[in-house]
């Protein structure tokens, strides 16, 4: 099992999860976060005082999916998040070693 | 004369109304109205018991929402409990001595204390001119003195403590505000007698909050962290609103300020929207040409630069010479704000000097030369534009020098005994918690 982590523009959140759910993937999670890459931040001036902000908001989104659908799923978040622009963001993977479905108490790929 | 009459009563019965349901004596008025003869005029009475409560609106909630959205929203009820407390405790002592101080016979510099607790003023005794209730006039004027110390708040907000803005508001009513107001606007006081003009308070309210909120920028010193972190404006939402509030109820005060529901408050009303206007564009279109983008706070900023500068000219400048005061006004208060302001690099944070004290500087001074006949003004006997304009500066002299040096002196004393920094980590995690007890917003 794997955990796709993938930090996107916020915008394109619902179009990554049709694209997920189209796929078969049951559930994920979405947390706001703020941060930089290379995309560049901007400039707020409020009378004489000048601010660079350059922390953008962006969305993160974390599925676990069994290793066999990881290279499905990572071609469906980049081919609903890409805009071409600088700042569309990036995918991690990285394993999964155990999984618990607190309602019912099935364990790994069943708890998917 | 019947419809004369029973219009007049109807008009005096929705004044009544709106008055009782705000919590004033309503009935009396209603039934000294139909007693007295002592009351001149009704419809000067109507306007200025009008005009006071728009003065009111000013304060609460305009001034507190516009300075409230500029702050942090760790600071934002500390901001707004400050406004809220200086104009109660300035009301009270407007009984105590305030009125008395200000608009009695006295010395040059200041009153005497014959109307001190309201001696000798009650329902049947009128102002000065004979047109309003007494109790109009001070309560009119109460509004005034209740303003002007809550102005200067915003420039030293975010790291003062909630006492120490209470104590500076009642010394500087007594030694700043009650001398300045009687010079000015008293028949015996020093300006007033040399022909200094100031129709609704550009150097007694707007002069001397500006230079007062600056000397307590610079004597509180810095907010930590200041030029360093992100102190950006928690809401211009509510900054905007409030700006609203103050355009609206800044009508009180400018077409107020003549006192009678007359020309003269008609022309007032017009320049408080024209040079209003022109300032708020001009502010804009300077910061869009020097910054790249035109900004609501530019602009809402600039519709408060255009009202103070209009202040001391209201019902004395034609409608284009207010126009010029305005787009004056609006850039030269951005230029202060913007550049000014970073080459000193002192923090006034919601910029009362930048904008009140320097606006009021270029209204003051450019009422002397609008004021002229030839230039579309009213005029005064005699004029002389180099004369009239000389005394104009004399004015912003005595107004800067006397508040500079007395608001220093109150600063430096309040910082000896009882302080007026909070701790460093009451600072940092604001004032709402740590002087009130209490958060803005729970989300």
């Amino acid at each position: 099992m794997k955990i796709v982590m993938a930090i996107i523009k916020p915008f394109k959140l619902d179009e990554v999860r049709d694209a997920l759910t189209s796929l078969g993937v049951h559930g994920l999670t979405v947390t706001e976060v703020r941060g930089y890459g290379r995309q560049k931040g901007h400039t707020e001036i409020y009378r004489g005082a000048e601010y660079a902000v350059s922390f953008l908001p962006k969305v993160k989104i974390e599925v676990a999916v069994a290793s066999d659908q990881v290279e499905q799923v990572i071609g469906a978040i980049v081919g609903a998040a890409r805009t071409g622009q600088i700042g569309d963001g990036k995918i991690f993977v990285t394993s999964l070693e155990h999984a618990v479905r607190i309602r019912t108490g099935e364990v790994d790929a069943d708890a998917l | 004369m019947t419809f004369a009459h029973s219009a007049r009563a109807a008009f005096l019965a929705s004044a009544a109304g709106l008055i009782a349901t705000t919590g004033f004596a309503g009935t009396a008025l209603a039934q000294a109205a139909a007693a007295a003869p002592a009351v001149a005029d009704k419809g000067d009475t109507a306007w200025m018991l009008t005009s006071t409560l728009l003065v009111l609106l000013m304060i609460v909630p305009g001034l507190a929402l516009f300075y409230g959205g500029l702050v942090r929203a760790k600071n934002m009820l500390s901001m707004l409990t400050q406004v809220l407390a200086v104009a109660c405790l300035s009301m009270l002592m407007w009984v105590v001595v305030g009125y008395s101080l200000v608009f009695t016979e006295g010395s040059p510099l200041i009153g005497g204390f014959s109307k001190a607790f309201l001696a000798g003023v009650a329902k049947d005794t009128v102002n000065s001119g004979g047109t309003i209730p007494e109790y109009v006039f001070f309560a009119f004027q109460m509004t005034f003195a209740s303003i002007t110390p809550a102005l200067a708040l915003g420039a030293f907000a975010e790291r003062t403590r909630f006492a120490a803005t209470l104590l500076f508001s009642l010394l500087w009513g007594v030694f700043v505000y009650y001398p300045i107001a009687h010079m000015v606007w008293q028949s015996d006081g020093y300006l007033m007698k040399l022909g200094a003009l100031d129709f609704a308070g550009g150097t007694v309210v707007h002069i001397n909050a500006g230079i007062a909120g600056l000397v307590g920028a610079l004597i509180v010193g810095k907010r930590i962290g200041f030029g360093k972190d992100l102190m950006a404006p928690h809401s211009l939402t509510l900054t905007f609103t409030g700006g609203a509030l103050l355009w609206i109820g800044w009508f009180g005060f400018n077409a107020g300020s003549a006192l009678a529901a007359n020309d003269v408050a008609a022309l007032a009303l017009v320049n408080t929207l024209l040079a209003t206007a022109a300032a708020a564009l001009s502010w804009m279109v300077v910061e869009w040409l020097d910054k790249g983008k035109a900004s609501l706070l530019g602009t809402v900023s600039g519709v408060i630069a255009g009202l103070v500068a209009i202040t001391p000219a209201a019902g004395l400048v034609g409608p284009l010479g207010g126009i010029v005061l305005g787009l004056v006004g609006g850039a030269v208060s951005f230029f202060f704000c913007t550049t000014v302001k970073n080459i000193f690099g002192y923090d006034d944070t919601a910029d009362v000097f930048g904008v009140h004290g320097v606006a009021g500087i270029v209204g003051s001074i450019g009422t002397g030369v609008f004021v002229s006949t030839s230039l579309g003004g009213v005029g005064v006997e005699n004029y002389d534009m180099a004369t009239q304009v000389w005394n104009q500066v004399v004015a912003v002299v005595v107004a800067v020098v006397w508040c500079g040096v007395i608001s220093a002196i109150i600063f430096k004393g309040i910082d000896l005994t009882i302080g007026l920094r909070p701790a460093t980590d009451a600072e940092r995690e604001g004032l709402d918690i740590t002087d009130h007890g209490e958060r803005a917003y729970n989300m």
